[in-house]
């Protein structure tokens, strides 16, 4: 599994959310949190519990009501979501459908596509990184979905921004996919030395993918720690909930269909 | 795919598209053959392929082009504007805005242009007092363009929309991480999704343009600026030259036949009421200077549509409407017209019924090569009214009735015919998925249950059809209210529509008393066209009790 552990009071903080504060119709969001750099950090939550928003809020589609979001110490409040340092793999449509695997890459390192030599040879290797060599010239409609997230975990890989951010990336890829590209995941993580955050509804994926864990509900993160035993605590009756296991003290991270509080 | 409809069912259905077909192809060849029996036996022109005809048919194509270019490259940046502004206060109104011409009578909408744009119109008045310059004209050329932009920019806009709004959230989320910038994101991300809306629309806007007569007819002014539908008409109305009308309707036909092929090149659909009331979030949109930009594309826009509207509302008010109501042409050419209508857009309703019920029995009668045969034929008889414009069908009639003039019936049935095909490819759009839907839904059910025949179309097909049969009815009154062609060859001292009415009001320079006409007219028709968008929205959210989990759709 990881390295990473909840012990790491001495490295560097990555991302840093102060206080920041969001109505979003009838629903109040707020979220206080740190992540030191390289951490891996899987969001879990019930649906409507504000895991899409608080990544929306970093990367920048939402503006924070109230508060500062600190990556790599500086405040991204006011910046553009292409000024904040990040990259972003979402469960579909990662890819412009008319453009190839090459030129979707491509548009990561220059949006006006005149790539030098050196970019270039990024984009092949790149491809080759995700195991995608000789695939740049195919449209996106001709790869399997699986194919597809690797597509954009390339770019991820090819920008090499500080922070990554996912959101459901691997789902619907089958549980053995799914781990696959888990681990590659945490490779292109080692090999750009990005922080990580990942919205996942999967205690089995957040277990391989993450050291940590943020668990929200209705806009807050009511629970957080270090991922070995955090699914077995007792003490926070949503995660139970949402875990299926309130009433039963079964075994943890059992797959269930999670219970949804709200609409 | 089992059958939905019992034996004796598909029989009857069979049996009523066979009908309908017929009733159709009557309607239309007759006409059309009198007119190519006209122009082969009788007397041979003397005129020939003339200059006229060279010059008129240059014009039509001229005009229609240039109007398809002008709308379809205002609508881009439009279509852009909205699509990047998602949730400004007002949006839903300029949309619903948008969605007016489209039932708005042309000869009410030319007045509402003079009104603004014309020698006494406020921009005139505007730019004559800034620079103390002689006012312009807008008849001709560019008063037919000024018309045809106004009704067909928004209709485009929307269809732009559309295909921008399709899109998937994560591709304007990636646009703003990867920083594409305004130019890459028109470049790779929202060209693409409108080059095949606006090829559709392009192919639709010069269908409509081709064979526009209204706006050409009070717009273009002289000679110079006719199209071959005005050129038929006055043949056939002034000139007594039914040859020449001969002549100018045949390479009509094959104008509209060559259009209607582009139609289906591209695919054409106009299915703008798929529109969601907001947008889509941008974060990939910032910056104050664009978002000048784009709201002042969006306001001159808006203000453009809007003028003439507002225009033919205060001229209409400030006309003596109570001394108008009281007359008694306006009460006689009211309810006339609204006789016309009501008789053309039931056997419209009548018609599309039959064809689709036809066309979507299942097999269980016969062979599948009969069902096959059929439901070509059903869907050429479409094609068919498409390609005889009203003015064409009507010149043909006109030919083999020698004008029509010894009744006053005669000429009745022949305006609620024409009126009828004119509606049929709109009704027919509305009423096929709405039928196809109720069909899935309730067929097997029906069948099981045993409610079969009339009972069954009683109490089952057309409750079900309720709402789409409003709304396709009152279209196609508003369509039919709204018409100048079929009365404009028809019309006479006894016959009078509000329309023609209006025209003669106009003619004779009565503009206060036109422009009181023009506003019942507008409300008559723009009240229709209200209630059958209401209908079919409300019937949307009825049905669809599936809202999708719209992940990026933000507020």
């Amino acid at each position: 599994m990881t390295a990473v552990s909840s012990a790491t009071s001495d490295r560097a903080v990555a991302l840093q959310l102060e206080g920041v504060q969001l109505q979003l119709g009838t629903s109040s969001m707020h979220f206080d949190l740190s992540r030191p750099t390289g951490s891996v950090t899987a969001i879990m939550g019930p649906s409507g519990s504000g895991k899409s928003t608080l990544l929306n809020l970093i990367a920048g589609f939402l503006t924070a009501d109230a508060g500062r979001i600190l990556i790599e110490g500086i405040d991204v409040g006011h910046l553009p979501p292409a000024r904040r340092g990040l990259s972003m793999v979402f469960q579909d449509n990662n890819l412009f459908a008319h453009l190839d695997i090459a030129t979707n890459i491509g548009l990561g390192l220059d949006p006006h596509l005149k790539l030098t030599a050196d970019q270039k040879k990024t984009i092949e290797a790149a491809l080759e990184r995700v195991g995608l060599q000789g695939f740049g010239r195919r449209l996106p409609g001709t790869l399997s979905g699986g194919e597809r997230q690797r597509a954009a975990l390339a770019r991820a890989f090819a920008r090499r921004q500080p922070l990554l951010l996912l959101d459901e990336p691997f789902d619907g890829l089958g549980p053995g996919l799914a781990a696959d590209m888990i681990a590659l995941m945490l490779e292109i993580r080692r090999d750009v030395g990005a922080t990580v955050l990942m919205v996942t509804h999967d205690p089995d994926e957040a277990k391989m993918a993450a050291g940590h864990v943020l668990f929200l509900s209705k806009g807050r993160i009511i629970a957080e720690g270090a991922i070995d035993g955090f699914f077995e605590r007792r003490d926070v009756p949503e995660l139970a909930r949402y875990l299926g296991t309130d009433s039963s003290p079964a075994t943890a991270a059992q797959k269930r269909p999670p219970t949804s509080p709200l609409p | 795919m089992s059958s939905l409809l019992t034996r004796a069912e598909s029989r009857a259905a069979v049996l009523g598209g066979v009908i309908a077909i017929a009733a159709i192809s009557v309607a239309i060849a007759v006409p059309v053959t009198a007119l190519l029996w006209r122009g082969t036996t009788g007397e041979a022109p003397d005129l020939g392929f003339d200059s006229y005809l060279l010059r008129v048919t240059r014009f039509t194509l001229l005009q229609a082009v240039l109007s398809t270019l002008l709308s379809v490259a205002l609508a881009i940046p439009l279509a852009r504007a909205l699509a990047r502004r998602p949730s400004f206060p007002g949006r839903v109104w300029l949309l619903r805005l948008f969605a007016v011409p489209l039932g708005l009578p042309p000869l009410v909408a030319a007045l509402g242009l003079l009104t603004i744009w014309g020698r006494q119109g406020a921009v005139n008045d505007l730019l004559t007092g800034l620079t103390g310059g002689e006012p312009f004209s807008i008849y001709g050329l560019s008063g037919i363009l000024l018309a045809h932009v106004f009704f067909n920019l928004p209709l485009t806009a929307r269809l732009l929309l559309l295909g921008l709004e399709r899109l998937p959230q994560e591709y304007w989320k990636n646009a703003a991480i990867l920083g594409l910038g305004q130019w890459t994101t028109f470049r790779h991300v929202e060209w693409p999704a409108m080059l095949q809306p606006a090829l559709a629309a392009a192919s639709l806007v010069f269908m409509l343009c081709i064979t526009s007569f209204t706006l050409v007819l009070v717009l273009g002014g002289g000679p110079a600026a006719t199209t071959l539908e005005v050129a038929v008409y006055q043949a056939l109305r002034f000139d007594f030259d039914p040859s020449r009308a001969v002549f100018l309707a045949v390479i009509q036909i094959a104008l509209t036949i060559a259009a209607l092929a582009l139609l289906r090149l591209t695919g054409g659909r106009d299915d703008v009421s798929e529109l969601m009331v907001t947008g889509q979030a941008r974060p990939d949109v910032h910056g104050r200077a664009a978002g000048l930009v784009d709201m002042t594309v969006i306001l001159v826009a808006a203000l453009f549509v809007l003028s003439p509207l507002l225009a033919t509302l205060v001229a209409g008010l400030s006309a003596d409407l109570p001394r108008l109501l009281t007359e008694a042409a306006l009460w006689r050419a009211g309810l006339t017209s609204l006789g016309v209508a009501l008789c053309a857009a039931l056997l419209s309703l009548l018609l599309a019924l039959l064809l689709i019920r036809a066309r979507l029995q299942m097999p269980g009668l016969g062979a599948q090569r009969t069902k096959h045969g059929l439901d070509a034929l059903a869907g050429a008889a479409g094609s068919l009214v498409l390609m005889v414009p009203p003015i064409v069908l009507g010149a043909g009639w006109f030919l083999l009735f020698r004008g029509a003039r010894g009744s006053i019936l005669l000429p009745l049935i022949l305006i609620i015919i024409i009126n009828a095909m004119m509606a049929l490819p709109f009704v027919m759009r509305v009423l096929e998925g709405a039928y196809r839907t109720a069909m899935s839904r309730n067929g097997q059910l029906a069948l099981a249950l045993g409610v079969t025949g009339l009972s069954r179309i009683r109490r089952i097909d057309l409750p079900a059809l309720a709402r789409p049969l409003g709304a396709a009815f009152a279209f196609a009154m508003a369509l039919s209210l709204g018409d100048l062609g079929a009365i404009a060859l028809f019309g006479n001292d006894r016959l009078v529509t509000l329309p023609y009415l209006l025209l003669q009001k106009m003619g004779s320079y009565r503009t206060a008393d036109a422009a009181g006409m023009a506003l019942i007219l507008a409300t008559l028709c723009i009240g229709l066209m209200m209630l059958a968008d209401r209908s079919v929205s409300r019937q949307r959210s009825g049905t669809q009790k599936n809202p999708q989990k719209n992940k990026g759709r933000m507020p």
